[in-house]
């Protein structure tokens, strides 16, 4: 009860920010758009719509990040998650409600953005909702930075972590904006040993009906979000006994 | 049974004693206020007494509850106003109201009538549908200590609760805050002193991490022998800087 208490607040305090509709939602779908009317009057394979629109939609998850880290520093340079520690309020109650409200709010903005593919040519089918499923890991390895950056970082370095140099790296290095093969050497090598360019092909391959091929890149995603949750959830409990001793 | 008890209770950082052997007993329904200049000590007591920092040493409790081994039991017993107002700033002031009733285990109902209780009991009904970033530091300020009072505490901790207030903003506050006096105990930290003057039942006086001094006005103005609490409280203040 009392985690579903918070976890209402933070949705609220989420989507009633409207920084946080405008690049969470508007951003990612003025870029599909974008891009989808450059492949209209100059073909490039990587943008048909049925490839493009994975690569949008784990660039829009990317500002989860950007949300949930400044939504946690805020509260904690502001007297809020004072108020908070100092309630009946446990470990798992904080994390849970920091971390529940943004995958139904992930799920909105994927959704969002399929929805747009579908009104620019995407086929309607079953394989979205396995697409759909397929980036669940990948919002929360999002999540999990976000709360990383918000138990480390002040709403500023948040904003700047996240809000620039997260959503760049996961951009240029997903494979969505042009072809990682083309590119080669190092810069290939570091995209393939990053998450992001495995949820793409992931999702491209969910969406193609081309379930065998969903694996192993979602195992490299399932990895990562194992992992960074965990790195964050150990860090945010760390940082929020350090904060108030 | 008193409402907080501390028993030697000491906060080391490293080597600095923040709080050294803090024995200080404060009964249910009291007015107690802390006071002491920047470092003394005030806001780490108040972090221990609610939990939100383990005691090095010694130990509090408060309604019988420890703050080291029962610290759940003790939180839904007390609440705080930290010094900066801490509000949900997304939230309508109905909402932040009700949410802090949910987070102290009130059901939604039960929430919706509490929350409705300290709007009238706050004059906050006016301004109940409004987000609370959009009023004003007085008003903020109105609401935090709404929402600190909402779970219906048997202690309330107003930690600095006037600081950054204009004149006006201030004397409201005060009017709120005497509402409540026998109703509930209240440790209260501040830096104006006519305010703990005028308030409060007993006053302690803390220094380098010590209680230096501790009675009503009348007792301590008899302890220095000062014609007025200020020059009281300097000389206690002063007295123990120049023995360090």
């Amino acid at each position: 009860m009392r985690t579903l208490v918070f976890a209402s607040r933070n949705q609220k305090e989420l989507i009633r920010d409207p920084l946080n509709l405008a690049f969470g939602i508007g951003f990612p779908l003025v870029v599909l758009l974008l891009l989808s009317a450059l492949q209209a009057n100059i073909p490039v394979s990587l943008f048909e719509i049925d490839r493009l629109a994975p690569g949008i939609a784990v660039f829009g998850l990317s500002f989860i990040s950007l949300f949930s880290g400044m939504l946690i520093a805020k509260d904690r340079n502001s007297s809020f998650l004072m108020r908070l520690l100092a309630s009946p309020l446990s470990a798992t109650d904080f994390i849970l409600g920091y971390t529940l409200p943004l995958l139904p709010t992930a799920m909105a903005q994927v959704a969002i953005c399929f929805i747009a593919a579908i009104l620019l040519g995407l086929s309607v089918s079953l394989n979205l909702l396995v697409a759909l499923l397929v980036l669940l890991p990948t919002a929360l390895i999002f999540i999990g930075i976000g709360l990383w950056a918000g138990s480390v970082f002040n709403d500023k370095q948040v904003s700047g972590l996240c809000g620039a140099v997260l959503t760049n790296l996961s951009a240029w290095l997903s494979g969505t904006w042009f072809d990682l093969d083309l590119v080669g050497g190092v810069f290939k090598t570091i995209a393939e040993l990053l998450p992001f360019v495995h949820s793409v092909n992931a999702t491209r391959a969910a969406l193609a009906g081309n379930f065998g091929a969903i694996f192993p890149d979602l195992w490299w995603v399932l990895g990562y979000a194992a992992v960074l949750l965990s790195i964050a959830i150990f860090v945010f409990g760390r940082k929020m006994r350090s904060d108030i001793d | 049974m008193n409402a907080i008890e501390t028993k030697n209770l000491t906060k080391k950082f490293k080597e600095h004693a923040a709080v050294r052997s803090l024995n200080l007993s404060i009964a249910q329904g009291e007015f107690f206020s802390l006071l002491g200049v920047n470092g003394a000590g005030k806001t780490t007591t108040i972090r221990m007494l609610t939990c939100l920092t383990l005691p090095t040493s010694g130990d509090a409790t408060l309604l019988g509850k420890s703050i080291v081994t029962q610290a759940q039991e003790v939180k839904s017993l007390i609440n705080l106003s930290p010094q900066e107002t801490a509000v949900a700033p997304n939230l309508t002031v109905r909402e932040n109201l009700e949410m802090i009733a949910g987070i102290y285990g009130y059901t939604s109902q039960a929430a919706r009538v509490r929350a409705a209780q300290m709007m009238e009991t706050l004059a906050l009904g006016k301004v109940e549908s409004k987000k609370a970033k959009l009023l004003s530091g007085g008003w903020q300020r109105r609401l935090s200590i709404a929402m600190s009072l909402i779970s219906d505490p048997k202690v309330l901790f107003l930690d600095e609760p006037t600081l950054g207030l204009d004149v006006l903003a201030r004397r409201e506050l005060w009017e709120v805050i005497e509402i409540l006096r026998g109703k509930v105990t209240l440790v209260l930290t501040t830096h104006y002193l006519e305010e703990a003057q005028a308030i409060s039942d007993r006053i302690g006086i803390m220094a380098q991490g010590e209680l230096k001094a501790l009675g009503t006005v009348t007792e301590l103005l008899a302890q220095t022998g000062a014609n007025n609490f200020e020059d009281a409280f300097v000389a206690i203040a002063t007295k123990s800087e120049q023995l360090q």
